[in-house]
């Protein structure tokens, strides 16, 4: 099932001109706050209705303004979790996960109520109130009960934004469940990079009101110019990579992949299961010869393909390892020892806990 | 101290029959007339906001006049109502339902609307995205959640509507079992010699209906509130 959005919308000074298409399970919105993020999302439930612009999912047109069609949202049928839960307070946590079950066309195979509610852990929730429960929780029953109404998609607005890098954590896994279990596809704003790269697998870039990139996550993740924006806040490279062997007196994990084989801190995964990492590029030092009694478990042998400028002085090295783009961060003094330019062969270093 | 004469109990049984009707008929347009004040964006709300609240600050005489004009039996709208529907007011306990109403009118929607304004309208929003309908919103999330506000609303209208007396008596009068409230009888009362001592019980029922109001009505407001917090 394919989601199409085409938007041109104004409100106030911000002009907003975006539009794509995607098949993925989870699509993620990318951008710097003001980019036009929520307003495309809003958009897309039905919340804000754009000057131009057409929001189809498969064959089902949700809006079309060239032909005056505009659905409202209680019959556009997806799901919404917002940035702050939004929960009813007059209901208990069951009413609140039942809520749009209530609306829900009769007859239809409504999701499994007692399998969402494990799916999420909130169990031992249900009788209590929402004022009651912790933020991770809120947006637990806030995303279950989204998933209950069984949208035709499921938007979230942030999801994480609202919590501490701990309940972050602990809601992640929960997200990707979601992807993986739950059969419906997901739209997913955010401004956070480690997040997009948990979930995605399809990328939206937006800013300034426009799409900067769009496409498969690790291939618009390697464009040096999305790099470029993305770098505002930390450049990387995502890796996938699938468990080949533990090394539990040696303390390492092998993972396999496009790159080869690298050495990581132990990880409670199967073999054969596939993670995907998030490689920091201040986390990969380049040498011209490979090295020699070094602490460092990974040396790869790459191609420089770019020079990315960074805000702070420093330099982005875009890399090519058998096809796999890495980024490097180094100063404009390394930039000169190294001779560094496209085309040239170097080895990049990376130590095992920079792929925790 | 409480041996009531009759004429006594049925003044204090008519005006409990008159505020309870006053206030559960004109509950369901005050809820109305609060959510367009609230909500609503068009030309002439300030009229209309205005018009809510003339009551509060007209003399109660003057309400009773305009009502008298108005809903008398040669009236336009009394004229009306008595000929097509068999409805009376003048001079009938209806007529002192409908002045209770009146008076008590802005008091019930000052209530209910600075509850809307205070309500989070992006839960309406997220009820929305969940399929319900805007009418199913406003009765399972945007009513429950100004349920607080209803209720003092409809204390104050009870409690506007017992208390009644100006508008009461220039519109229905003062006839004993037909339209003598509390009020009335209280002041009929004062009007006759040796009448201080019967004043005097009827002055203490209205003290304890309104205390035992207004203390229902806090112990009622804080449960709901707790809810919806």
């Amino acid at each position: 099932m394919s989601l199409s959005v085409a938007i041109e919308h104004r409100a106030g000074g911000f002009r907003l001109a975006a539009s794509f298409t995607t098949k993925g399970r989870v699509t993620s919105l990318f951008g710097p706050s003001g980019s036009g993020k929520t307003t495309v999302i809003d958009v897309i439930a039905g919340l804000t209705r754009p000057l131009k612009g057409r929001v189809a999912i498969g064959d089902l047109v949700l809006l079309d303004t060239d032909k005056g069609i505009c659905l409202p949202p209680w019959r556009r049928r997806i799901g919404y979790v917002f940035q702050e839960g939004r929960l009813f307070p007059h209901l208990s946590v069951r009413q609140n996960l039942l809520y749009g079950r209530f609306f829900a066309p009769k007859g239809e195979d409504l999701a499994d109520f007692a399998a969402v509610v494990e799916m999420l852990g909130i169990g031992h929730l249900l009788k209590r109130r929402p004022r009651l429960l912790s933020g991770g929780e809120k947006q637990r029953v806030a995303i279950g009960r989204a998933l209950l109404a069984n949208p035709r998609l499921l938007l979230m607005d942030e999801p994480l934004s609202a919590l501490d890098e701990a309940r972050r954590q602990e809601i992640l896994p929960f997200l990707a469940r979601i992807r993986d279990e739950a059969k419906v596809p997901i739209v997913h704003v955010s401004h956070d990079l480690s997040e997009v790269i948990a979930l995605a697998d399809h990328l939206v870039v937006l800013d300034g009101g426009r799409v900067a990139a769009e496409g498969p996550l690790a291939a618009v993740m390697a464009r040096p110019d999305v790099a470029a924006l993305a770098h505002r806040q930390d450049a990387g490279a995502v890796i996938e990579l699938t468990v080949a062997r533990h090394d539990a007196a040696a303390g390492i994990t092998l993972l396999e992949g496009a790159i080869g084989q690298v050495a990581a801190p132990l990880r409670p995964l199967p073999i054969g299961a596939r993670c995907r990492i998030w490689l920091h590029a201040r986390d990969v030092i380049l040498a011209r010869e490979a090295p020699v009694g070094l602490s460092a478990r990974n040396i790869l042998p790459v191609t420089v393909r770019g020079l990315v400028p960074h805000v702070d002085g420093s330099e982005d090295i875009l890399l090519d390892c058998r096809g796999q783009a890495l980024f490097a961060r180094v100063t404009p003094a390394a930039v000169a020892d190294l001779g560094l330019a496209p085309g040239q062969a170097i080895f990049a270093i990376i130590k095992s806990v920079a792929l925790a | 101290m409480l041996d009531l004469t009759p004429e006594e109990l049925t003044a204090i049984g008519l005006s409990l029959k008159v505020a309870f009707w006053a206030v559960a008929v004109s509950l369901p347009f005050g809820i109305l007339t609060a959510y367009v004040l609230s909500r609503g964006r068009f030309p002439g709300i300030a009229i209309l906001d205005a018009l809510v609240y003339l009551p509060l600050t007209l003399p109660p005489v003057v309400t009773g006049f305009i009502l008298l004009v108005l809903f008398g039996r040669r009236g336009p709208i009394g004229g009306f109502l008595a000929e097509h529907f068999g409805i009376v007011f003048a001079f009938r306990w209806t007529g002192a339902a409908l002045a209770g109403a009146i008076m008590g009118f802005p008091l019930l929607v000052r209530a209910i609307r600075l509850s809307l304004d205070g309500i989070d309208r992006r839960l309406e929003a997220a009820a929305g995205t969940l399929g319900a309908s805007p009418v199913w919103v406003f009765l399972t999330v945007t009513l429950p959640m100004v349920l607080p506000g209803v209720l003092a609303g409809v204390i104050m209208a009870f409690a506007r509507a017992m208390g009644e007396f100006g508008a009461t008596i220039t519109f229905v009068s003062n006839i004993p079992g037909e339209t003598q409230t509390l009020p009335t009888a209280i002041y009929t009362l004062t009007q006759v010699p040796g009448g201080d001592a019967a004043a005097f019980r009827l002055v203490g029922i209205s003290v304890a209906i309104s205390m035992g109001a207004l203390i229902a009505s806090e112990y009622l407001a804080r449960r709901l509130g707790r809810r919806v917090e």
